[in-house]
C-alpha cells in the first residue's frame, strides 16, 4: 500500500533521508523508529506530500504521489507531530471543512464527525474555537480529522503526544481494529511500548537509513538479543547507549 | 546566615532578543543583501524627503519676523503630540505581548527571576518595539530643526536628554493600562478590545482631521487679526503634556533662551512615574498573568444564516464552497482583520469628501475639467484600491502558513486554494470599487461617455490588483507572522504597492490618448479616431489580464514547489 523507493531527502549538503527502500502491505500497522534527528518525520511528510523527495518515489496504494498527487492524496490521511490548525474555527466546522477537501459530502461528514468526536470525548466542545482547546484536545481533533474521509492509508508522526490514558487507549485500539478491517497505517513513535504491542512490523531509521526492519522476532535476531525486549534491540541497533555516561554527565 | 538567592541580571534577560536580532541580521538568504540595499535606499530616500520638507518650512518660518520661530514651536508641538498619541496606543498594544503574552515568559516566570529586572525588560522590550518607528521619523524631524535653527553639536545631546524621556513615559503609562486591562479582562479579549479601540481612535482622528478642512486655514481671511493669531501661537496648547516639555526645551535652546524647567519635569517625572509603574507591578503582576494563561470560552454555532450561505454556495461544489466559508469564517472572527474594516471605511468617507469639495463645476471651469478630472479619479480610485488589497487580499496565502500541512497533504489542487484566496477577495473588491466610482462620477457630474470608460477601467484594474496581490502575497509569503496587520508591511507587500501604482499608471497612460481625443471632439468638434480607441483601449485590457493572469501563474507554480 505505502512504497517508498530510493527516497532521498537533502538539505544542502546535509543527507536528512538517504535513499530508503520500504514497502508496507495492505492490512499492516507499521511502527517507525529511530533517535531524535534520524528522519522520521521528513520521511513522513515525504509520503504525505508535504515535501518533494530530492529522488526517489513515493507510491500510495499504487498511485505515484509525484505524478499524481490528487488521486494519491484522496486515500491518504496525515496526522503530523505538530497540530497547527485554525484558532478561528470550531472543532466541528474544522471537520466540516476537511471533509470538504476531500470532497465528502455533508451528511456523510456530519454523522462522522459527531461519532469521532464523540469517540474521542470531544463532544461538548464542538462549537467552540479550536483557540481554546487543550494541546491534546487539538490532538485529538487532528485525528478525527484525518479519519473523517474513512483514507485507505493513515501516515501518522507520534500520535501519543499530548493524549491521555483514556484517549491513548482508545486510540490503540482504533488503529487496531482499523488494520484489522484491510486499512494500512505507518506510524511514528518513541513510545517504544506502543511499537512492541501495537505493530506488525518496525522499522529503525538512523541518520536517513534503515538500520533494520522486520518483525519482534526479526529485530531480535538482527540485534543477536535473544529475548530482549524493544528498547534493547533499539539502543543496541542505533548504539545509543543511555546509561553509559548519565554518571559522568549527573556529576559534571 | 541565609544564603544570597542569584538571579539573572537585568542584561542576560535581553539577551537572546540581542542574539535574536543579530541572528536575523548575520543570516544569509537568497537576495537578502539587494533586498536589504533596496530597504536601505527607500528608508534613505524617505529621510531625505521629511529632512527636505521641513527644512524648508523652517527656514521660511525663520525668515518671517516676530511669529517665524513660534510658528515653528507650534509645528513643533503638534508633531511630538502625535507622536505622544501614538507611542502611547502603539505601548499599550506592545506591553499586551511582551509582558503578558510572550512566548519566552513561561522560562522566565517560572524561573528565578526578580521581579523588578524582569519588569525593567519587559520595560525595555515594550519601548523598542513601539518607539523604533518614531525614532526613525523624529532623527529627520530634529536634524532638520538643528539644522535651521543653528542649534550646533549641543542639540544632539539636548534632543537626547529631552526625547529619552519622552520615549520612557508613554512606555510606563501604556505598560501600566494594559496591566490593569489584564487584570480586567482576559488577556485575549484585551488584544480584541485594543485593537478596536486602537483603529477606531485612528480611524476618528484621519476623519476628524478631514472634517476639520484644514486647507481653510491657509485662507488669510480667516483670522481677524495678527495679534489675535500672534496670542494663540503663544498660548501653550496642553502644558501638562509631556509633548509640551520637550517643545518649550528645545525651542528655548533653539531661539537662545535656554530654559532648563522642562528639562526637570521631563526627568523627574519620568522617574516619578518609573518607580509607581514598578510598584504596580509587583502589586499586579503575577495576577494578571495567571488570569492571562486562562483562555476565554468562545463558542460559535451556526444558526440560519450560516445555512443559507452554505446553500447559497452549494453550486460552487464542496471544495470551493468549503474554502469561500473557511475564508469568510476566519476573517469575521479575527479581531486583527476585521477591524481593518474600520480604517476603511474612513478612508472611503474621507475620499467621498474629498472629491464632494473638489471645484469641478462653476466660473472658469470648462468641460474639458470636468470631465478630465474624473478620468484622473481612476488613478486615486485604484491607489485607494490597491491598499485595501494589500491589507486583505495580499496576506492570504501567509495566513496559511502553518496549516499548509493540512492542504498540502490533501487532495486539494492549489490552483483551487488560489482561485478561492482570488475571488473571496475579488469580489467584495470589485463591488466597493464600482460603488466608489459610481459615486465619485454622480458628484462629479459626469457625462455618459466618461462613466462607461470608469466603470469599464475600474473593473479591469480590480481584476488586475487581485491578481497582483495574490501573486506577490504568494511569492513573498510570511509564514511567521501571527497578525495579519503587519503582513502588508513586509518586502513583498512593498513590491506589490509598486507593482500596481506601475499597473494603474500604464492602463492610464494608453487610455488618456482616446479619452482625450473623445473629450477634444466634444469640445472643440475635432475628428474622432475610432482605430486609436480600439488600441487604446485593447492595449489597457490585454495589460489587466496579463496583470490578473501571469502573478497568479507564477503564484500557482510557486505554491506547488513548496515545502511546508
Amino acid at each position: 500500500m505505502i512504497e517508498l523507493t530510493a527516497l532521498t531527502k537533502r538539505y544542502g549538503s546535509f543527507t536528512a533521508v538517504d535513499a530508503i527502500d520500504l514497502r508496507v502491505p495492505k492490512g499492516e500497522l507499521f511502527g517507525f523508529l529511530g533517535p531524535n534527528g534520524a528522519g522520521k518525520t521528513t520521511t513522513l511528510r515525504m509520503i504525505a506530500g508535504i515535501l518533494r523527495p530530492t529522488a526517489g518515489t513515493v507510491r500510495i496504494g499504487g498511485l505515484d504521489i509525484a505524478a499524481d498527487p490528487i488521486a494519491a492524496k484522496r486515500i491518504l490521511g496525515f496526522i503530523p507531530d505538530r497540530p497547527f490548525i485554525y484558532e478561528k474555527l470550531t472543532g466541528i466546522e474544522f471537520l466540516r471543512f476537511v471533509g470538504g477537501l476531500y470532497s465528502q459530502n455533508c451528511k456523510d461528514i456530519e454523522h462522522r464527525s459527531r461519532e469521532l468526536l464523540a469517540l474521542f470525548d470531544l463532544e461538548r466542545w464542538r462549537d467552540e474555537l479550536v483557540e481554546s482547546y487543550s494541546h491534546g484536545m487539538r490532538q485529538k481533533l487532528i485525528i478525527s480529522s484525518a479519519l473523517v474521509h474513512k483514507p485507505d492509508v493513515i501516515v501518522v508522526d507520534e500520535p501519543m503526544v499530548g493524549l491521555d490514558p483514556k484517549a491513548a487507549r482508545i486510540l490503540k485500539d482504533l488503529f487496531r481494529e482499523y488494520v484489522r478491517r484491510g486499512h494500512t497505517i505507518m506510524m511514528s513513535t518513541h513510545t517504544l511500548e506502543v511499537a512492541e504491542t501495537m505493530c506488525d512490523r518496525i522499522g529503525i531509521i538512523q541518520n536517513g537509513k534503515i538500520r533494520a526492519i522486520g518483525t519482534m522476532d526479526d529485530l531480535r535476531a538482527a540485534s543477536a538479543e535473544g529475548s530482549a525486549g524493544l528498547e534493547e534491540i533499539f539502543l543496541r541497533l542505533t548504539g545509543e547507549n543511555a546509561a553509559r555516561e548519565f554518571v559522568d554527565v549527573l556529576d559534571a | 546566615m541565609p544564603e544570597e538567592i542569584l538571579t539573572p541580571s537585568f542584561l542576560h534577560l535581553l539577551s537572546p532578543k540581542w542574539q535574536s536580532i543579530r541572528a536575523r541580521a548575520t543570516k544569509k538568504e537568497e537576495g537578502s543583501t539587494g533586498r536589504a540595499v533596496f530597504i536601505a535606499a527607500l528608508a534613505i530616500v524617505f529621510w531625505a524627503f521629511i529632512f527636505g520638507v521641513l527644512f524648508r518650512l523652517l527656514r521660511y518660518f525663520k525668515g518671517v519676523p516676530e511669529i517665524g520661530p513660534l510658528l515653528a514651536g507650534k509645528l513643533l508641538g503638534l508633531l511630538l503630540v502625535s507622536f505622544f498619541g501614538m507611542l502611547l496606543l502603539s505601548n499599550v498594544i506592545a506591553a499586551l505581548s511582551t509582558f503578558f503574552l510572550a512566548k519566552d515568559l513561561d522560562l522566565l516566570v517560572a524561573g528565578p527571576v526578580d521581579w523588578l529586572r524582569l519588569y525593567f525588560a519587559k520595560l525595555t522590550e515594550t519601548c523598542a518595539y513601539s518607539s523604533w518607528m518614531v525614532i526613525l521619523l523624529a532623527v529627520p524631524m530634529f536634524v532638520a530643526y538643528g539644522i535651521a535653527f543653528d542649534g550646533g553639536p549641543m542639540f544632539v545631546l539636548v534632543v537626547i536628554a529631552a526625547f529619552v524621556p519622552f520615549l520612557l513615559l508613554p512606555t510606563v503609562i501604556g505598560s501600566a493600562i494594559t496591566l490593569i486591562l489584564v487584570n480586567a479582562f482576559p488577556a485575549r479579549r484585551t488584544r480584541d478590545i485594543l485593537t478596536v479601540i486602537g483603529l477606531l481612535a485612528a480611524g476618528g482622528l484621519v476623519l476628524l482631521f478631514r472634517l476639520m478642512r484644514p486647507e481653510q486655514l491657509a485662507r488669510p481671511e480667516g483670522f481677524r487679526s495678527l495679534i489675535e493669531f500672534i496670542s494663540l501661537l503663544k498660548t501653550p496648547t496642553s502644558p501638562w503634556l509631556p509633548s509640551e516639555w520637550v517643545q518649550t526645551g528645545l525651542m528655548s535652546w533653539l531661539t537662545r533662551d535656554p530654559d532648563f524647567l522642562p528639562f526637570y519635569l521631563l526627568s523627574s517625572t519620568s522617574a516619578a512615574f518609573l518607580v509607581l509603574g514598578a510598584l504596580l507591578h509587583r502589586q499586579l503582576y503575577v495576577k494578571g498573568f495567571a488570569k492571562a494563561q486562562e483562555s476565554s470560552e468562545r463558542w460559535a454555532r451556526e444558526g440560519r444564516s450560516a445555512n443559507a450561505f452554505r446553500r447559497i454556495l452549494g453550486p460552487l461544489g464542496i471544495v470551493r464552497r468549503e474554502l469561500v466559508l473557511k475564508e469568510v469564517r476566519l476573517f469575521f472572527r479575527d479581531t486583527t482583520q476585521w477591524s481593518q474594516l474600520i480604517l476603511l471605511s474612513v478612508l472611503i468617507v474621507v475620499y467621498v469628501i474629498n472629491i464632494k469639495l473638489l471645484p469641478v463645476r462653476g466660473q472658469g471651469v470648462t468641460f474639458f475639467v470636468t470631465n478630465l478630472i474624473p478620468f484622473l479619479n481612476l488613478v486615486l480610485a485604484g491607489f485607494v484600491l490597491a491598499s485595501i488589497a494589500a491589507r486583505f487580499i495580499f496576506p492570504g496565502i501567509s495566513l496559511e502558513g502553518r496549516t499548509m500541512w493540512l492542504l498540502r497533504s490533501s487532495p486539494l489542487a492549489m490552483r483551487e486554494l488560489l482561485w478561492s484566496k482570488f475571488w473571496v477577495g475579488t469580489i467584495p473588491l470589485l463591488v466597493m470599487a464600482l460603488a466608489l466610482v459610481t459615486v465619485t462620477g454622480v458628484l462629479m457630474h459626469v457625462t455618459e461617455f466618461i462613466m462607461a470608460v470608469s466603470i469599464l477601467t475600474i473593473t479591469m484594474m480590480t481584476f488586475a490588483i487581485a491578481g497582483l496581490a495574490v501573486g506577490f502575497g504568494t511569492m513573498y509569503p510570511r509564514f511567521e507572522t501571527e497578525n495579519a496587520a503587519q503582513i502588508p508591511t513586509s518586502f513583498g507587500g512593498l513590491l506589490f504597492m509598486m507593482a500596481s501604482i506601475v499597473m494603474i499608471g500604464a492602463v492610464i497612460m494608453l487610455e488618456a490618448r482616446p479619452v482625450f481625443g473623445y473629450l477634444a471632439s466634444r469640445a472643440f468638434g475635432a475628428e474622432r479616431n475610432p482605430i486609436e480607441m480600439v488600441i487604446g483601449f485593447g492595449l489597457a485590457g490585454l495589460l489587466c489580464c496579463a496583470a490578473t493572469l501571469i502573478p497568479i501563474r507564477i503564484a500557482l507554480k510557486r505554491l506547488e514547489a513548496l515545502e511546508a
